[in-house]
């Protein structure tokens, strides 16, 4: 039994060679290095393939709607801010229908690790234009191809000054799983945007298209360094960088909340005689 | 001996500072105080008022006769005198509204030039205002030097006792050269709690253990939030203000998940936002509680203006079908409560629990005896995390005779807790055959309702034994609503107020219908166009009122226009 075997969950429903299955071992290989038990993580999602992923994994699931992954993981990591708290969905999840959160979320550096299934295409709806689709794309629902330019989601989050900003790639498992282990460690909020193909929709971002594009970042890159970040953040085509793109050391918002420096808000509930005793002094304040 | 005051002017010159002053002598005196604020969507300018009835006995709404107005422009003259009793009084500063105005009514006090000659700043004119009206009253001044301590705590000891000269000033100044002042004063009771609707349901949401509020600001909800911010610190609650309401409604889902008591509160148009998050809620059977506050609408509607439009609304808001409960209390001390049971039920059987408010409610400030902190229901319905380790296996959504299954919390117990927006196994796993599809609807939906209906309470019923005419009403109509009944007696009314109004209250512990079907006149008294509340009476019971009293202009009954109606 292989280290990773005990976060097993339910027996995915994706289609045969789809990039999530590498992104799953991917993941649970970086839990099982880092010594993490299912019950001291919670993964959110929303919906689309990707929003399926924690049924897949054993661990504390909140399977919630499309693009309200962050706000519900965000409750969660303010009410227990002990438990790893990871959100996962896809390109229309997370930068489209939840695009607004995950500026916010951004703003706030709150301690969730993002991980964006980015295979540029609609999955679950059966294969329209994502935010991310490449300009000019033709689907069966942009007969004209993708009039919208593609959304550089690492661009977005460096000019946001996002604290964690990543790109992997699902054909790269074994940097996958040290990038989403640096995700982990990371304090405040980590945006990893995984590249996958979608092998029954996408006809033009495929294992091959990928594979020729991708290269690892080398040593040479300096994440603290935000201009030469935003450089590589731009950078889109012939060759396309995997790897930290940027990070700084904001603290985590849920660092900065008083109310909770003490220990997690769940641990101070139901106390009902102390609770008592402030609410007469409260009641003085209507006299 | 019941006195109205009106205080006059624009935004922005602290008429809600001496009115709430005023109100807070009063109340402190032992007499029974009703406050009420009409105001613009505006920070400055416009035309806003702050009425106060001040009585020795139990009062619950305003009356349309003034004893005294305070004129802080030239508008709140010519929109009020005609509510002026005939010996009744108009104060106003002759400098500020630079003309003097003639007649046995007017009372001119020089405000800025006391605060000036006092020593104080010109904005110092308003404690001169607030000395003035208790000075033409007759009440007592000392009660005032308290407040002025307080309003200036942060402010240093010389402008505190300028304000105090100021205060005196006015007071000595009104008190010699009020000729008209002739009021009785009866004597008060006991020191009284003075509380507001928004404040109130703050109140219970603190008995209650809420933790976690998530808001996006919006009129008349923003008093929740701001009353539970200002308390954060204090009771360990964190306040999050949600980049828009659909994240505020999420944020409190993922924090009741994770096993903190959770709240949002919002108006219509924020309500309308959350409406996909509250039929989460119902899937993931996840408690949460939601304030929501009523204006006038559609869309943006009259922002700080009142109206109950909005239960019906409430009531069918969400996709699929699910439980809820809506409270909608009828003044403050009903709102503490309801709050704290809205978390009870909430958490017992994991299900959407709504306060239903207004401007009106949210804004009018009551007196009341104290509260009974006893009566309030503290007790926890999360499951023991240590009986959870002792199970080999645990489901969030085990199925249960009750149809509520143990409330398990991420992280407290060795297993993992799974739920899901997609329909699912006892276990939280997406699932799509039909028959265990059919099986969690009927443990969501049939199996609680039975027990939750049985926790309601009934209508409050006041009146005679064998009325002639019985007025249904809900929310924040009861006050008027009860002013109005016990004024005529001669008219044989009854009410009956419904302050839980879904599901409707059984019939076991009071049969209301009965009381309604022996009246010769039934009315529903609205503030919505189409009577919201008596078409789910007659949903619910088959019974259909016999007439209607619906307004919808924005603004509130007074006591003597609902007699009118009637």
């Amino acid at each position: 039994m292989e280290a990773r075997d005990r976060y097993l969950g339910e027996a995915p429903a994706w289609c045969p060679g789809c990039g999530n299955f590498s992104i799953l071992n991917a993941f649970t290989a970086a839990l099982a290095a880092e010594g993490i038990e299912p019950n001291r993580f919670c993964i959110v999602s929303g919906i689309g393939q990707a929003g399926k992923f924690p049924h897949y994994v054993k661990c504390n699931t909140f399977n919630g709607l499309h693009g309200r992954a962050l706000p519900v993981a965000t409750g969660i990591k303010l009410a227990n801010h002990e438990l790893l708290v990871v959100a996962v969905g896809g390109d229309g999840d997370m930068y489209g229908e939840g695009g607004n959160h995950l500026l916010h979320a951004m703003r706030r550096n709150i301690g969730v690790k993002v991980f964006v299934h980015d295979n540029q295409i609609y999955g679950l709806t059966k294969g329209q234009a994502s935010p991310t689709s490449m300009e000019g794309m033709v689907t069966k629902n942009q007969p004209f191809g993708v009039l919208s330019e593609q959304l550089n989601p690492m661009a977005m989050a460096v000019a946001l000054d996002c604290g964690f900003v990543a790109r992997g790639y699902a054909g790269d498992r074994e940097h996958l799983t040290e990038l989403i282990r640096s995700a982990f460690h990371y304090d405040g909020l980590s945006l990893v945007d995984i590249l996958q193909p979608c092998v029954s929709l996408n006809k033009v971002n495929t294992w091959e298209w990928y594979g020729k594009r991708v290269y690892r970042i080398g040593e040479d890159h300096d994440p603290g360094d935000r201009l030469k970040a935003f450089e590589k953040a731009l950078q889109w085509g012939d060759r396309i960088p995997i790897g930290v793109i940027y990070r700084n050391d904001r603290p985590s918002f849920e660092k900065k909340v008083p109310v909770i420096s003490g220990g997690p808000l769940v641990d101070g509930s139901g106390r009902w005689q102390e609770l008592k005793e402030r609410l007469s002094g409260t009641l003085r304040e209507f006299y | 001996m019941d006195y109205t005051l009106k205080i006059g002017g624009e935004a922005g010159q602290g008429i809600q500072t001496i009115g709430d002053a005023l109100a807070k002598v009063f109340s402190r005196l032992g007499y029974h105080v009703f406050t009420s604020q009409d105001y613009e969507s505006r920070i400055r300018g416009g035309h806003n008022f702050y009425q106060i009835r001040v009585s020795d006995r139990p009062i619950r709404a305003s009356r349309r006769p003034l004893d005294i107005l305070v004129a802080f422009d030239r508008a709140s003259v010519a929109f009020h005198d005609r509510e002026l009793v005939e010996q009744g009084i108009i104060v106003y500063d002759s400098l500020q509204l630079k003309e003097t105005l003639s007649g046995p009514q007017f009372l001119d006090v020089p405000f800025v030039k006391l605060a000036t000659d006092a020593g104080a700043k010109a904005i110092a004119a308003n404690t001169v205002a607030t000395g003035a009206i208790l000075g033409m009253l007759g009440f007592p001044i000392d009660p005032l030097f308290d407040i002025i301590a307080g309003l200036l705590k942060r402010k240093d000891d010389e402008t505190r006792d300028q304000n105090r000269r100021a205060a005196v000033a006015g007071y000595e100044y009104a008190a010699m050269n009020c000729g008209r002042c002739a009021f009785t004063l009866k004597p008060p009771g006991t020191s009284k709690m003075l509380i507001g609707g928004s404040d109130a349901i703050g109140l219970g949401a603190l008995a209650a253990d809420c933790r976690f509020y998530s808001a996006y600001p919006m009129t008349p909800s923003t008093g929740i939030m701001l009353f539970l911010s200002a308390r954060a610190r204090e009771y360990g609650i964190v306040v999050e203000q949600a980049e828009d309401e659909i994240a505020a409604i999420n944020m409190a889902l993922g924090a009741s998940f994770a096993g903190v008591r959770s709240m949002t509160g919002t108006s219509g148009g924020g309500f309308a936002l959350m409406t996909e998050g509250l039929s989460l809620a119902a899937m993931t059977e996840t408690p949460i509680v939601i304030a929501l506050a009523q204006r006038p609408g559609p869309a943006t509607g009259l922002p700080t203006k009142t109206e109950q439009a909005d239960l019906l609304f409430a009531l069918n808001a969400g996709h699929g079908e699910f439980p809820r409960v809506i409270f909608a209390p009828g003044d403050p001390g009903q709102a503490v409560f309801l709050t704290a049971k809205a978390f009870d039920l909430s958490q017992k059987y994991q299900i959407p629990v709504f306060v239903m408010t207004d401007q009106y409610l949210a804004d009018t400030q009551w007196t009341m005896e104290g509260l009974p902190l006893n009566d309030l229901p503290m007790r926890d319905f999360r499951a023991d995390g240590g009986q959870i380790d002792g199970v080999d296996e645990y489901s969030r959504h085990a199925f249960t005779s009750s149809g509520v299954s143990p409330f398990a919390i991420p992280g407290k117990t060795r297993h993992v807790v799974v739920t899901d927006s997609d329909e699912h196994s006892e276990a939280g796993h997406i699932i799509e055959d039909g028959e265990t599809r059919k099986r969690m609807v009927e443990k969501r939906l049939f199996l609680k309702t039975d027990s939750i209906r049985r926790e309601i309470s009934p209508p409050l019923f006041v009146g005679p034994e064998e009325p002639e005419t019985v007025l249904v009403s809900w929310g924040s109509t009861y006050g008027v609503v009860r002013e109005v009944v016990e004024t005529m007696p001669e008219r044989k009314m009854a009410m009956l107020h419904f302050s839980e109004v879904f599901p409707l209250p059984g019939l076991e512990a009071f049969d209301y219908l009965e009381v309604l079907r022996r009246a010769k006149r039934t009315v529903s008294i609205e503030m919505n166009a189409t009577g919201q509340f008596a078409r789910l009476l007659r949903d619910e019971t088959g019974y259909s009122v016999t007439d209607r009293v619906l307004r919808y202009d924005g603004r509130p009954f007074l006591v003597e226009e609902l007699m009118e109606e009637l």
